[in-house]
């Protein structure tokens, strides 16, 4: 009898313990984001799926009026994209792609970088938490 | 929350005593196909090298430049070619020691050899090197501008094992 039940808890755990994860670290960053937010801004309210994709979409804000999120992303986040040197890009869309999100470090290393190439600045707090709102919407 | 405690712990040591025993396996066959492969260049086997310099593209074996091309680029990462590449202070020390260890100037190998003494200057991009341009002075125009080629630097979209070091003529396949 024992083992069967040491199995499940090994089953059940391995199931859920990515999932937490993952959870856990999008939620925190978002509460990290969004006590940023409300120190910039005081009309800021919430984060918006409809801002965050307005956002990833929109070239004209870029610093060359020509880019945007989605040229090497692609427009749909479910989809695979490529970057300049032909190399191919996993989803951002964490319900496709699991691994998106899930560690805070890459994930503010890559708007340092990103941010810098599109708009020739740093995002704010709420583009941040915008696009990433957005990008969880998507199922 | 205890006994679940412990399951965690043993889970996450089986998972790290797995990833060594596969690192180590694949060292082993590297060094293998190495002897094989006299001109094969010294292989980019560096868990970190990859994960930051090869998710924008490939992954560029260290002996292709001189160690003074490569402490250039690591020194200019905030513009890499156009786009930001920048690392943290750490992590782009720890990455330029590997290159310079691994570079054309420093290695053993062939091909390695061949490149440094053929390159006087500081190059950036390997593609621009004399050696490159006499390699690859029978490709026309056209065959570069195919999709799937993309790009100079692309190197794998003809050869296919040039993440290994492999740059066999005999191996090349063009995409169409």
């Amino acid at each position: 009898m024992k083992p069967k039940i040491f199995r499940g808890i090994i089953i059940s755990f391995l199931i859920c313990f990515p999932m937490s994860v993952f959870a856990e670290s999008v939620s925190s960053m978002l509460i990290r984001y969004r006590g940023e937010a409300r120190k910039t801004s005081a009309e800021f309210q919430e984060f918006s799926v409809e801002r965050g994709k307005r956002f990833y979409l929109q070239a004209k804000a870029s610093a060359s009026g020509q880019i945007s999120c989605a040229t090497c992303h692609t427009v749909d986040p479910s989809q695979s994209g490529q970057t300049r040197a032909g190399k191919s890009i996993d989803p951002m869309a964490p319900a496709i792609n699991p691994k998106r999100f899930a560690d805070a470090a890459k994930v503010e290393k890559w708007f340092m970088r990103n941010c810098d190439d599109v708009l020739k600045r740093n995002c704010t707090a709420q583009e941040k938490g915008d696009f990433i709102t957005y990008l969880v919407s998507i199922k | 929350m205890f006994w679940s405690q412990i399951v965690r712990v043993g889970l996450l040591g089986l998972a790290i005593g797995g990833t060594c025993l596969g690192l180590a396996d694949s060292d082993e066959h590297e060094e293998k196909e190495h002897q094989g492969q006299r001109r094969a260049m010294a292989v980019a086997s560096n868990p970190q090298y990859k994960a930051e310099c090869a998710s924008c593209h490939m992954l560029y074996p260290p002996g292709l430049l001189p160690a003074r091309s490569w402490q250039a680029i690591m020194g200019g990462l905030k513009n890499h070619f156009g786009d930001n590449a920048s690392l943290d202070e750490k992590t782009t020390v720890e990455l330029t020691q590997f290159l310079v260890k691994n570079s054309a100037d420093q290695s053993s190998l062939r091909r390695s050899q061949k490149i440094a003494q053929s390159i006087q200057d500081v190059p950036l991009r390997f593609t621009e090197t004399a050696y490159f341009k006499r390699k690859h002075h029978e490709v026309g125009d056209e065959v570069w501008q195919r999709k799937k080629v993309a790009s100079r630097a692309n190197c794998v979209a003809c050869h296919g094992r040039a993440e290994a070091g492999i740059f066999d003529e005999d191996e090349v396949r063009i995409p169409r």
